[in-house]
């Protein structure tokens, strides 16, 4: 509950922090904070890929646009009032939405009941693979996986596209 | 149960609200576009919150079969929040491809300033 | 004495258990938190790492361009050549049964492949977006 706490803290200093370098610092113990929270929730596969690509390569990514644009947030030139209500009328509703959500931490629901449990049970008979992440990752839900991984290709290839520079031939 | 107790209950729901409240904040009303694609992030990290909160089961260990344990935690939403932060950070890096490449055709990061400039002409 | 001496000594210390970290989460990926992602993550921060500290050009001599470049359609091809491989043998499309002489066994090797192709993937597409952003900045 502490870590949740610090959470919306280093948020609010998100939004609050006008020079860009202290958001990227902010961004770092972000990840780490949503990190820890993480494997208080039970989920280490997850908790390991957000700390190393939120906090590894994200900061160094901003690190990098702000080396190539520039490093200060400019004031606002009128006061954010409608997207304060926006945002606020956003967070009702969501009050509302989330509240049918069973309580936390309960075996009996209809998300932990069906086809996520019985993988448990089928992944070392039908694979042989302890971790069962691992195995509906790779083997059970393989096609998702590869999609995944066409992702990561595209977004290399745009980047590359983007900001490559050719040497001129003569 | 009495409001206190609720809150208290429903703790990481009410943290995920808050964040993805604020990262709506930060994408609706901040000018900066660099700061625009850090609370684009900010949103899709408390969507990874949202989605992992109802898998776990209290007094159970993580999913990975060992000796000795019985109740686990449910494995499937942490397959596909796996997938959703690794597309996360492919947006952001063509996210920022994409400033870079405004900054040099522009000059400047901002929306106000670029809106204008695009105006005059 | 220059002031980044002990940085470079430090990470010079680092870099080989970083990588043999990556490899240790990539091959354990099967009995304990892993895999693909985080090993190919890790392998591009050690190369991050080395080019922030000893310069981009090092960098370059060491990993150079091209072969990045090269890796990252290489793990997307060995993805999908695994699915052809299993459709050539009589099954569906990342069907791993037939691969080896059981099924099980067809399975670790599945995973394995699959595995080292995600690996090829991210951290060739992680280390060349570092070095399209870095390198963006000096012409």
């Amino acid at each position: 509950m502490v870590l949740l706490t610090l959470l919306a803290a280093v948020t609010i200093g998100i939004i609050r922090a006008r020079s860009l370098f202290a958001v990227v610092v902010l961004i770092g113990a972000y990840s780490f904070l949503m990190a820890s929270a993480m494997i208080v929730l039970d989920a280490v596969d997850v908790a390991m890929t957000e700390a190393s690509v939120g906090a590894g390569i994200s900061t160094v990514l901003v690190l990098g646009t702000l080396y190539l644009t520039k490093v200060h947030e400019a004031p606002p030139r009128y006061t954010a009032l409608l997207p304060l209500f926006v945002a606020i009328g956003t967070g009702a509703v969501l009050v509302y939405g989330i509240s049918g959500l069973p309580e936390f931490g309960a075996a009996h629901t209809p998300v932990n009941t069906h086809v996520g449990m019985s993988y448990m049970d089928r992944s070392v008979p039908e694979t042989g693979i302890p971790n069962v992440v691992t195995s509906v990752l790779a083997s059970y839900r393989g096609f998702d996986t590869l999609g995944e991984t066409a992702v990561i290709f595209t977004a290399g290839i745009g980047v590359l596209m983007l900001l490559k520079r050719f040497k001129a031939k003569d | 149960m009495t409001l206190a107790a609720e809150i208290i209950a429903n703790y990481n729901y009410w943290i995920t609200i808050f964040l993805m409240v604020a990262g709506l904040y930060i994408v609706v009303s901040r000018t900066n576009l660099v700061k625009t694609l850090v609370g684009l992030s900010l949103f899709q990290t408390s969507v990874y919150l949202l989605f992992l909160s109802p898998g776990k089961i209290l007094g159970g260990t993580p999913p990975i079969v060992a000796e000795g344990f019985t109740v686990y935690s449910n494995p499937l939403p942490h397959v596909l929040i796996l997938t959703a932060i690794v597309v996360g950070v492919a947006t952001l890096a063509l996210g920022l491809a994409l400033v870079v490449r405004i900054n040099e055709t522009f000059g400047t990061i901002e929306e106000d300033e670029i809106i204008d400039r695009l105006e005059r002409e | 004495m220059r002031l980044d001496v002990l940085l470079r000594v430090a990470s010079k210390l680092f870099l080989p258990f970083i990588l043999m970290f990556a490899l240790y989460v990539q091959f354990h990926g099967d009995y304990g938190p892993g895999g693909g992602f985080q090993a190919g993550v890790i392998v591009a921060a050690a190369v991050v790492l080395y080019a922030i500290i000893f310069g981009l050009d090092e960098a370059h001599k060491v990993v150079p361009s091209a072969v990045v470049e090269a890796m990252v359609p290489l793990g997307v091809l060995i993805f999908a050549g695994v699915g052809v491989v299993n459709m050539i043998g009589g099954d569906n499309f990342l069907n791993y049964t037939h691969l080896a002489h059981d099924q099980i066994h067809g399975q670790e090797w599945g995973v394995f492949l699959v595995e080292f192709g995600v690996l090829v993937t991210v951290s060739g597409t992680m280390v060349a977006i570092f070095y399209a952003f870095a390198g963006r900045g000096k012409a």
